[in-house]
């Protein structure tokens, strides 16, 4: 925890200032080129502040995961701006990229867990990334993580061994263990029955409340849309606020 | 202490991981037996010039390796005794003949060895005190070593049976043993003092001799003597250190020949199979993987932490094929050694180039491989 408060100060801290985590202005994006060029977002602007739960819904190829690779700088922006966590990701080179990247938690339909590591060494892996603790440490943090997502018992599991909410609980343990300041989710309770959809999500919120990071999903999932703070609605390449 | 991803990949599905090693361990089993063969091969071509008691070595400038002698005068041999530093010149008499297998009868050619008992010019094991009966006339020795297709001379010399059979249609007998062992120009050898040997070749002169070995006195300088010895000598004859005339032995069979070719080809053929099969374990991991090292890459994993996954797995990969496959290579050199009587040994030069040539294979293998790690793109995975 040391290391961690030492490399939050070489960052903007959210909550003193009023500082959007994300903001995006006029961001419009193409696939293709020459005569194939096709644009699939419009004048995209957004602005999310700390904290903040937002969802979005839209119809299946309206561009969603197109903007949420953008904000992740998983995909480079082409024309318009996006400051994410402060910093103009629009120009940015590949090891700044990677750099944000190692900032934000990512949770993906498919859950993506390493299938030669167990489910503690799986998350362990994100702790590797940012921090230089002693192998017990952590691993006593990873296991605190699986347990706050209730998964105590299944610390030395693989993946192939858990059901599919398991998994993705994992690889929620995975994203948040390092404490993201912002957590991009793409459809993360698609592959999920409605129980286990609903448990996932409710973990994401709570855990996302106690550290105060801010969580985008992408679901098309009608009975979440209650954990939402916001709601925003893409359709056709447009962007629109639910109210 | 990070997460060792390597390891556990390699290690997660075991019986790929055991293929894969097998697969490695075969290769390098035929890169050992290929240089093996190769080395041994050469090395017999030379155990002769090795057993050899000499400082200096006379040969006709005509002869090109030990199949193919021809004779010079003795003359010249004993000219170098006016050399302040030589101590003895001795003649040695070598050729072909055909030796009938005592129980079958079948005739088979065999190199025949004659110089004078009362000097030790070999020192093949089993000679010492052997010498001393070919002093009687039509008394050879017989190379323990040589092919079985001689009959089971050693045997029947051991068992204390008189072994006579026809060198050359002239009636010898087995008197002793020693070893030698068959190389590329003769299948088994004999030993005999020159006068049997001129007994079997009534033909030859005792003026017309193949080798010429010059002992020299304590302390002096072989190399300074050869060159001093070749300013004087017309150029009839080619004089040699002991290592020259190992060398001038070798190098007929390396470069005079393409057994060194076909070898190294061999060895080749190893490295390529083993390339091949490396890389289709290191490319399915990726392959495999995808999905996975993309999301590694969107967590914030640098290509070269990924990279570095991969060339470790090559290395892992490397030497765990490595010990298998030097472990059978121990096994298969034993079992050649008694069948061909090949001098097939494990050197520590054969087995530090296989490891290297290993670690070279599975780099390779790597690097190919790597290349579809630009396939896992993490804007794809959402
Ligand atoms: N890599 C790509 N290359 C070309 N077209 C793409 C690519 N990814 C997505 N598209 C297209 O862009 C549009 C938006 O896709 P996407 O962002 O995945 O939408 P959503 O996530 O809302 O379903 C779709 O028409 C899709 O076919
Ligand atoms: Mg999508």
């Amino acid at each position: 925890m040391l290391n961690l408060a030492k490399s939050q100060t070489s960052e903007p801290n959210f909550h003193d200032s009023p500082q959007p985590v994300i903001q995006i202005e006029n961001l419009c994006h193409y696939y293709g080129t020459g005569s194939l060029r096709k644009q699939i977002l419009f004048d995209i602007n957004l602005t999310i502040q700390p904290g903040e739960i937002v969802l979005m819904t839209g119809p299946s190829g309206s561009g969603k995961t197109t903007l949420l690779t953008l904000m992740g700088c998983l995909r480079s922006v082409q024309e318009g701006s996006a400051k994410i966590l402060g910093q103009e990701i629009h120009g940015a080179s590949k090891s700044e990229m990677v750099k944000i990247r190692s900032y934000i938690g990512y949770i993906f339909q498919a859950h993506n867990l390493l299938g030669s590591l167990t489910a503690l060494q799986n998350v362990q892996m994100s702790i590797d990334l940012h921090e230089h603790i002693s192998n017990q440490e952590a691993i006593a943090k990873s296991s605190q993580m699986l347990a706050q997502v209730g998964l105590a018992e299944r610390t030395d599991y693989f993946p192939a061994t858990l059901s599919g909410g398991q998994k993705q609980r994992v690889a929620i343990a995975r994203a948040l263990v390092s404490h993201p300041k912002l957590v991009l989710a793409d459809e993360p309770t698609a592959a999920l029955d409605k129980k286990s959809g609903r448990e996932v999500v409710e973990i994401m919120q709570r855990l996302a409340k106690e550290q105060g990071c801010t969580i985008l999903i992408v679901t098309h999932d009608q009975r979440i849309l209650d954990i939402a703070d916001r709601i925003i609605n893409m359709e056709d390449g447009y962007l629109s606020e639910s109210v | 202490m990070k997460i060792p991803l390597a390891w556990r990949q390699l290690t997660h599905d075991k019986t790929r991981l055991l293929v894969a090693l097998a697969g490695i361990a075969f290769a390098d089993v035929l890169m050992f037996m290929q240089l093996g063969f190769r080395d041994a091969l050469f090395e017999s071509a030379v155990t002769f010039h090795k057993q050899l008691q000499g400082d200096v070595f006379l040969i006709s400038t005509q002869s090109t390796a030990l199949i193919a002698m021809r004779s010079f005068s003795s003359r010249r041999l004993y000219q170098t005794l006016s050399f302040d530093g030589v101590a003895s010149a001795e003649p040695l008499f070598l050729d072909t003949a055909l030796w009938k297998n005592p129980q079958t009868q079948a005739t088979r050619g065999m190199m025949v060895i004659g110089f004078n008992p009362e000097r030790s010019l070999m020192t093949s094991p089993g000679l010492e005190g052997g010498m001393e009966k070919t002093k009687i006339p039509d008394i050879v020795l017989f190379d323990a070593a040589s092919r079985p297709e001689f009959g089971p001379v050693p045997d029947l010399f051991k068992q204390g049976e008189t072994v006579e059979t026809e060198v050359r249609s002239r009636r010898v007998r087995v008197g002793g043993l020693f070893t030698l062992g068959a190389s590329f120009g003769a299948d088994g050898n004999l030993i005999t003092s020159d006068l049997n040997f001129l007994r079997i070749f009534p033909t030859r002169s005792k003026d017309l001799i193949d080798v010429g070995v010059v002992r020299l006195k304590p302390g002096v300088d072989p190399i300074a003597t050869v060159a001093a010895m070749r300013q004087e000598f017309a150029s009839d004859v080619k004089i040699l250190t002991k290592e020259e005339f190992v060398e001038f032995e070798r190098s007929y069979w390396e470069q005079g020949t393409s057994i060194g070719f076909i070898f190294t080809l061999g060895t080749a053929m190893g490295f390529i199979v083993g390339i091949v099969i490396v890389y289709q374990i290191l490319y399915t991991d990726v392959s495999d993987h995808l999905p996975e090292y993309a999301t590694l890459k969107a967590m914030g994993y640098s290509d070269w932490y990924l990279l570095g996954v991969v060339f470790q797995e090559a290395v892992i990969l490397a030497f765990l094929g490595y010990i298998p496959g030097g472990l059978v290579t121990f096994f298969l050199y034993d079992l050649t050694r008694n069948a061909t009587s090949l001098p097939l040994y494990m050197t520590l030069a054969r087995a530090i180039t296989v490891l290297v040539l290993t670690l070279i294979m599975c780099l390779v293998s790597g690097a190919i491989s790597v290349r579809k790690l630009q396939a896992a793109d993490p804007a794809d995975i959402f």
